[in-house]
């Protein structure tokens, strides 16, 4: 069969979904047998692929950049999918949702650290007004949950997307 | 309990189940072993019929019917897993997410949760409403518990225990529509309470993270409520 | 009381009456009180004795005339001349001429299209009887209906009458009133109850509030005549709080009624005994949902609880309650007094009878008015309105409130009846009628009926509480221009969620509005959305928002 090639990012997450990739250990090997990975905090290329199979998606989208991103990605992606809680729900990042951004910038630049006296407008990417799940900007097609998601979760995902099958995960997973 | 009690047959989703009259269509299923989701809905307390989770379809009747409170007849025929069913309980379910700051990976009750549960069994796997994000806090002034307004889903369970089964009517509910609230006597502080027996019923009745024994951390708080049947058959045998 | 002391009364009543050659009858309804008609009675009062006009001239306090926005309205001599708009700077002249020609610049010609559309039924008295007054509501054969069923009636027959009446209940639903007093009388209870909604909590509609201002005895017969047809022994006016002069009015009536024996112990010195008491609200729109209702009279929280079992059944304190709308019980003794074949000869075959509605929004004459079933919508909006006001043009009329919809120009000569209005996506509702012209923005109507099903719904299940948050929060980004049409679907899908899964009605037709308009007015969606345009140029447009697109 064809290998399909994989990308794997994140935009607003922890990265522990990421570790919880590579807690599949040794049967990463299995699954290099079906993908390609062409784009990956884990390979070192810098632009995302002009096209790609299947995207694993971890993480809330939370700045401008993200949402560029984020829109690219779908645009070069054939199979989104939203890889565990973060870019599912907004989970963590969007505990910030409550606050007026204003608020939140505060918070994070001056009240908590004492000797900085300005919001930083320049070199690091705008906040949007709120952490978004991705299938809030762009379509997903399929939804990974966890907070990571379990290794075995993600093995098995990745398997049944290898053999051409949507997965089924309903039963083996929690939301949020 | 009257001398003589007239039993009903129906059917539920295609299977011949027999009642007693005045049984309710989720009880006579879930004595057959039929699930029916609901969330407001707890054995030994007055039926609520507002999670919405319990809608069944009835041949020859319009509208959905909150299993909960609808009593059978005979030859009732009804189902409980239409394709339209599942659909209108995923939306609903949605709403409720939608509604409040569910955020699972750092509540109480993470793992130990009915609204989760429910995502889970009917499958809801994202939310595709606009996430509200209203601005609650925690009320933690009590001695032994606490009320997250963030997970409550404004089931009513902890306000009928506490008044239907502790008798204290400490719980309540204030203002309408997406402003409702639980409060505790006269939107009061809980540790300020004096009608508060700290008798811990609405905490485990909750079935969310909302009310929850200080002390607990993510994922730490099971609820326990198989007290609860009991009392409520032990006080309708004292009546 | 007796036939004869009834007669004596109505008759001494009727001869005070004529021994004043003149008449003038000012409206003391709430809209004409609003435009200062106390003033202007006060110094008619004045006028007359100070013109010695006294011995033959009476001024009194009257209800509802009719186009309310034309007020202070006053009635000389029994309707020959209807003023509008009166004055105190008038009134020297209204007294002088009380004998002789009307004074022409304050005549609404008897002719006007505003009264020829007309039908009066369930507002015959209004205008013509002082609201205070019991004798004058007996010299208009008051309580006469009451008295002949007590003691030629049987409630069996009173309620055939009912059934072949064909009234339906005229607080929204429109559910047979006959069949409903039918159940209430077969329910078996240890004691029964009659319940007026008086809650009348659509925003614009004001059909109750002047009955009650204008007439309050004929609600309380009905009333009564229902109470002695299903079995009941006592009964509860639920009105909001917010109506202090029909309260007024009502406790007075109450009062007076009680005092003649006409209300209480033994009316009429037959077996049958019937209490009125006085249950005010607190102005929540889902307290006049007859649930929510009976919860509210019984002390708790006035949250609806699921149907059935039916409060016919199992209603207040768990006993058999029949409820009835304000208009519905003041149908009945036209009814009785008429027959049946009366009412049933006016309207259409599945609508009997007469409707009132409060007219208003973008004609020329805004009012209470009462029409025959079936009357077309544009008779209503051409004649009796007087049509579009400052030569605009007509775009949609509103019925039954937050509850209802909007319907377009094509369907303006549908008949008025419970059937095609709901076939146009909207319902009759309880009578809130709005015109609407080029210059109200759809959207904008479907986002204000929104927020006001968001801020009233009762909060008890999630559809309605969370649902209708959720479609005003659309609404409110598709009228400033933020919203793509992935969120008109979404606010089509939240229509159909909320329709089907709502507890009570308030949910279920929160959606009416929204999706009649998307239905008719589509195009001033998509213009809201694609064109970043608001057509009728009354959403403010905002700059698109950064983050989602
Ligand atoms: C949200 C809601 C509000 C209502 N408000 C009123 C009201 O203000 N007045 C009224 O008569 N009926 C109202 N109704 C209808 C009542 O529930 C009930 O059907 C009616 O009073 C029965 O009287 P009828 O048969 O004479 O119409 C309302 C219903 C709903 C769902
Ligand atoms: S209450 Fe339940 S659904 Fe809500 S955050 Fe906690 S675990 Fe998640
Ligand atoms: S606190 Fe818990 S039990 Fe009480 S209403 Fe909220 S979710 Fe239900
Ligand atoms: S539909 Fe709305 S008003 Fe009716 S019970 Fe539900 S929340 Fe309350």
């Amino acid at each position: 069969m064809k290998k399909k090639s994989l990308a794997t990012l994140w935009l607003d997450g922890c990265s522990g979904c990421h570790m919880s990739l590579i807690d599949i250990d040794d049967r990463i090997v299995q699954l290099s047998e079906s993908f390609d990975i062409l784009y990956s905090p884990l390979v070192d290329v810098k632009e995302f692929p002009e096209h790609v199979d299947v995207t694993l998606l971890e993480g809330a989208v939370s700045t401008d950049e993200d949402l560029e991103m984020v829109k690219k990605i779908r645009r070069q992606t054939g199979m989104l999918i939203s890889f565990g809680d973060c870019a599912v729900t907004g989970n963590v990042p969007a505990m910030r949702n409550k606050f007026e951004l204003e608020q939140v910038l505060n918070r994070g630049y001056i009240e908590m650290s004492p000797d900085n006296e300005i919001i930083p407008d320049q070199y690091v990417p705008k906040l949007l007004d709120k952490a978004y799940p991705v299938h809030h900007i762009v379509h997903v097609d399929l939804f990974l949950q966890g907070c990571p998601p379990s290794a075995d979760l993600i093995f098995d995902a990745l398997s049944e997307i290898a053999a051409g099958r949507t997965p089924v995960l309903s039963g083996r997973t929690r939301f949020g | 309990m009257s001398a003589s009690v007239k039993i009903k047959t129906l059917t539920i989703d295609d299977r011949h189940v027999g009642a007693r009259e005045n049984q309710t269509i989720l009880e006579v299923a879930r004595e057959n072993g039929i699930e029916i989701p609901s969330l407001c809905y707890i054995d030994g307390l007055s039926a609520h019929g507002g999670c919405r989770l319990c809608l069944v379809e009835v041949t020859g009747i319009p509208q959905l019917l909150p299993a909960c409170m609808t009593v059978v007849e005979e030859r009732m025929e009804v189902s409980t897993q239409s394709e339209r069913l599942r659909k209108l309980r995923k939306n609903i379910l949605e709403l409720y997410f939608s509604e409040r700051n569910h955020v699972c990976s750092v509540c109480v009750s993470n793992g130990n949760c009915e609204l989760q549960d429910m995502a889970g069994e009917t499958g809801m796997d994202h939310v595709h409403f606009p996430y509200l994000y209203p601005d609650l806090g925690v009320d933690i002034t009590h001695e032994r518990f606490a009320m997250d307004d963030n997970r409550c889903i404004m089931c009513t369970r902890c306000v009928r225990v506490c008044d239907e089964i502790e008798g204290a009517h400490t719980l309540d509910i204030k203002d309408r529509g997406i402003e409702t609230r639980i409060i505790t006597d006269l939107d009061q502080n809980w540790g300020d309470s004096e009608t508060c027996t700290l008798c811990g019923k609405c905490v485990h009745v909750c079935p969310t993270g909302a009310l929850f024994e200080k002390g607990k951390s993510v994922g730490e708080m099971s609820k326990r409520r198989q007290f609860l049947p009991y009392l409520a058959l032990m006080r309708e045998e004292k009546r | 009381m007796t036939p004869e002391e009834f007669k004596k009364i109505g008759d001494a009543h009727r001869k005070k009456r004529k021994d004043f050659p003149n008449n003038i009858n000012v409206c003391t309804a709430a809209g004409c009180v609003s435009l200062h008609s106390e003033k202007v009675k006060e110094a008619l009062e004045g006028e007359v004795k100070k013109q010695e006009k006294h011995k033959t001239c009476r001024v009194s306090g009257t209800g509802c005339l009719g186009p309310c926005a034309s007020g202070p309205l006053v009635s000389i001599n029994d309707g020959q001349a209807l003023y509008a708009g009166v004055t105190t700077d008038d009134v020297p002249e209204i007294v002088n001429n009380i004998d002789k020609n009307p004074v022409k610049r304050l005549v609404v010609p008897p002719d006007t299209p505003f009264f020829a559309h007309q039908k009066r039924v369930a507002l015959e008295h209004c205008g013509k009887t002082d609201p205070e007054s019991l004798n004058d509501y007996l010299a208009m054969d008051g309580y006469q209906a009451l008295y002949d069923t007590l003691t030629t009636m049987s409630p069996l027959e009173v309620i055939e009458v009912m059934v072949n009446s064909g009234l339906r209940g005229r607080g929204g639903g429109g559910y047979p009133a006959g069949l409903k007093w039918s159940t209430v009388e077969k329910a078996v209870g240890e004691k029964k109850y009659v319940v007026c909604n008086a809650d009348e909590g659509d925003p614009g509609a004001f059909m109750d509030r002047s009955m009650l201002e204008s007439d309050p005895h004929s609600v309380l017969e009905g009333m009564a005549v229902a109470a002695y047809a299903v079995g009941a022994s006592q009964g509860y006016v639920y009105i909001r709080g917010e109506y202090p002069l029909a309260i007024k009015r009502l406790r007075n009536a109450i009062r007076q009624a009680e005092k003649s024996n006409l209300l209480g112990k033994h009316i009429c010195e037959t077996p049958f005994s019937f209490d009125v008491d006085i249950r005010l609200g607190a102005g929540a729109f889902v307290c006049g949902e007859e649930t929510a209702l009976i919860a509210s009279i019984e002390g708790h929280r006035g949250i609806p609880r699921p149907r059935p079992p039916y409060p016919a059944e199992y209603g207040l304190w768990g006993c058999p309650t029949l409820i009835n709308n304000v208009e519905t019980f003041a149908n009945v003794t036209p009814i009785i007094r008429n027959g049946a074949d009366f009412f049933a000869g006016i309207g259409t075959e599945k609508s009997k009878g007469t409707k009132v509605f409060a007219l208003a929004g973008s004609i020329k004459n805004t009012g209470l008015i009462e029409v025959p079933m079936g009357i077309s919508l544009r008779e209503i909006v051409y004649d009796i309105g007087g049509g579009i006001i400052e030569g605009r043009k007509f775009k949609a009329v509103q019925t039954g409130g937050p509850s209802g919809g909007c319907i377009p120009e094509e369907y303006l000569d549908m008949p008025v009846d419970y059937e095609s209005l709901a076939k146009a996506g909207s319902i009759m509702g309880s009578g809130g009628m709005i015109v609407m012209d080029e210059t109200s923005c759809m959207v904008d109507v479907a986002k204000y009926f929104m927020d006001f099903c968001r801020t009233e719904s009762c909060g008890k299940c999630v559809p309605c509480r969370v649902g209708t948050a959720q479609m005003h929060n659309i609404l409110t980004n598709i009228s400033r221009g933020q919203a793509s049409m992935h969120e008109l679907q979404l606010l089509e899908e939240l229509c159909d969620v909320l329709k089907h899964t709502s507890l009570c009605g308030l949910g279920q037709t929160a959606a009416n509005p929204v999706l009649s308009t998307i239905r008719f007015f589509r195009d001033e969606y998509i213009a809201h959305i694609t064109h970043k345009t608001c057509p009728a140029g009354v959403c403010t447009i905002e700059p698109e928002k950064e983050t989602v697109s």
